[in-house]
């Protein structure tokens, strides 16, 4: 507020509390050059790869049988993956605002863990405990249970690397809004759930999507933790970015550059998206956000 | 009584239930992978661990992780201050869409950026084509590292600094006006001490993501062994020769770079809430 009286009542440009004009723009100006060659030279050049050939051609690499069930496994992958953890993050959520505990910071710690750990750790560690040369992997796979090199594994890689995205939205979110209503509505002689479900959750459902579709957008997108244990199985076990992967190393550039058009589109709808909730419904957003 | 008990009273229904799923979803998903890779380094032994990650190659992979990842880290310290600045500070056309893209490298997944970014600085790319005359070849070197990194770590150090930026007080930038200082004065002396913690961690975040890059990086590297080959893809080398024990041997070391790091970055939020009460 006292920023704004003060760069009214002094003209433009000659304002104690910012720079002088020259160096304004040319600041504007190279961080804005910068953005277009690290940023949006990369994110166009997919779509003219894509597009080179015509939209015709680009579609019907979309159309061929790898593409496809690339596509698909993708969206089942995520169908399964991205609920689970949001109920587990609503858990974390929960248990963590709601209640005191002894070693409370130790437990965010741990959910927090997957983001600081490489994707290729991640699915190096998922090999070394479900796959065949460990022994809970061998009687798994004696009794037909194929979790490393099948569609499980991917899951649960997928999983990894999302796992702190809902929880760590819901917390702080949680944390100020406080216990009040949902004590209130107790004393009321509300149950549990019909609290949580009444109370709680409309509280928090935009931060809830917020988490929720960041959570989506990493687990379409995911690449190391899949690579190391899907086993790259053509047409069962490749997501989209691995089929973007194996169609590049193919010299494939259109069929490669096509997919990753669909996966950049979903990218911008993720940040439309997130960029409308973070204006509509800021003050229900994690608090490090409202700028 | 109470102080026997791990948990304080209370009335709120529901602990059991969420504290069990949240440790059934962690325990299945993270921890006990993160054991089961933990203990294959037991079995292998501390001894034949320290040789296999003091071999030449997996040596030459992990310093070459760390230090691309630094010089990463470094280069949007600069430039994420600088784009959080202009971005707060600073009124101008498209500001809000700059603002939202800012986020694309976490929207955009990594295996896009990696062959998006190959396909503009390989020779044949608009990039490369332009740098060529200049005799610097960004494909398939360590600068081509360097450059998917840079576009990976970039909205870290913009996403903690820039809420701080706009939480600052501009009466302490008048008064230092006021008794004299100049406007570059101010901002070395004044502005940038209060920014220092976010800086800090948005840097060690971005460090911590770049040092375990894979997708990205792996298209640009060029991959030839001790020069341009990453630590995360000489894992997935060895897992695919079988060679389990080099595998964990690697993983367990870029797990202790990452602890480290997560370390550092909670020692930094407490010195800073120490400091000035800030993040």
């Amino acid at each position: 507020m006292t920023d704004a009286t003060l760069t009214h009542a002094t003209p433009q440009g000659t304002s104690v509390t910012t720079e002088p004009r020259l160096f304004r723009w040319l600041l504007t100006g190279t961080v804005l050059a910068l953005m277009a060659v690290l940023l949006f030279a990369p994110l166009l050049v997919v779509f003219v790869e894509a597009l080179g050939d015509g939209i015709a051609v680009a579609l019907q690499s979309l159309a061929m049988p790898d593409a496809r069930s690339a596509i698909l496994l993708t969206l089942t992958v995520a169908v399964i993956a991205v609920p689970l953890n949001a109920i587990a993050g609503i858990a974390a959520a929960w248990a963590i605002t709601k209640f005191e505990f002894r070693g409370k910071a130790f437990l965010i710690t741990l959910i927090d863990l997957p983001f600081s750990v490489s994707p290729v750790v991640a699915g190096l560690a998922l090999v070394l405990l479900f796959g065949a040369n460990s022994t809970f992997g061998a009687w798994l796979v004696a009794n037909d249970m194929r979790i490393v090199f099948a569609f499980p594994g991917i899951v649960l890689a997928t999983m990894f690397v999302t796992f702190p995205f809902v929880a760590r939205e819901l917390i702080p979110v949680m944390i100020e809004q406080g216990r009040a209503e949902e004590e209130a509505a107790l004393t009321l002689g509300a149950g549990g759930w019909r609290v949580f479900l009444t109370v709680t959750l409309p509280n928090i459902r935009w931060a809830l999507l917020y988490g929720v579709l960041l959570c989506n957008a990493r687990a379409m997108g995911e690449f190391g933790a899949v690579a190391v244990i899907s086993g790259k199985i053509r047409g069962e076990t490749t997501t989209m970015p691995i089929m973007i992967e194996m169609l590049y190393n193919e010299y494939l550039s259109v069929a490669a550059f096509a997919l990753a058009a669909v996966l950049a589109l979903l990218a911008l709808l993720t940040l439309v998206l997130k960029s409308l909730l973070e204006w509509r419904h800021a003050g229900l957003l994690a608090a490090t956000r409202r700028h | 009584m109470r102080s026997l008990s791990l948990r304080a009273p209370s009335a709120m229904p529901g602990f059991g239930i969420s504290f069990g799923i949240l440790m059934a979803v962690l325990s299945v998903v993270v921890l006990l992978p993160i054991a089961a890779l933990l203990g294959r380094g037991l079995l292998i032994g501390p001894a034949d661990l320290w040789d296999m990650v003091n071999s030449r190659r997996i040596g030459n992979a992990l310093v070459l992780s760390f230090r691309a990842a630094l010089v990463a880290a470094l280069f949007n310290l600069v430039f994420g201050l600088a784009l959080a600045w202009v971005l707060v500070r600073y009124e101008f056309w498209g500001k809000r869409v700059i603002d939202a893209a800012v986020d694309l490298p976490f929207a955009l997944p990594t295996a896009v950026a990696g062959i998006a970014l190959t396909t503009l600085y390989a020779p044949s790319g608009v990039f490369g084509q332009a740098l060529a005359p200049f005799g610097i070849q960004v494909a398939y070197t360590e600068l081509g590292i360097w450059t998917a990194l840079i576009f990976v770590g970039l909205p870290f150090v913009v996403r903690t600094v820039q809420p701080v930026i706009a939480e600052l007080d501009a009466e302490v930038e008048e008064v230092s006006a006021t008794l004299g200082a100049g406007r570059a004065h101010t901002l070395r002396r004044v502005v940038l001490p209060t920014l220092t913690p976010a800086l800090l961690t948005g840097f060690a975040l971005a460090l911590a993501r770049s040092v375990g890059e894979y997708g990205s990086v792996i298209f640009i590297a060029g991959n030839i062994p001790n020069l341009t080959e990453i630590a995360p893809l000489l894992i997935v080398i060895r897992l695919e020769e079988y060679d389990y024990d080099a595998a964990a041997a690697i993983g367990i070391a870029m797990l202790f770079i990452s602890f480290a790091m997560l370390l550092a970055i909670n020692l930094i939020q407490i010195w800073s809430r120490r400091r000035i009460g800030l993040v």
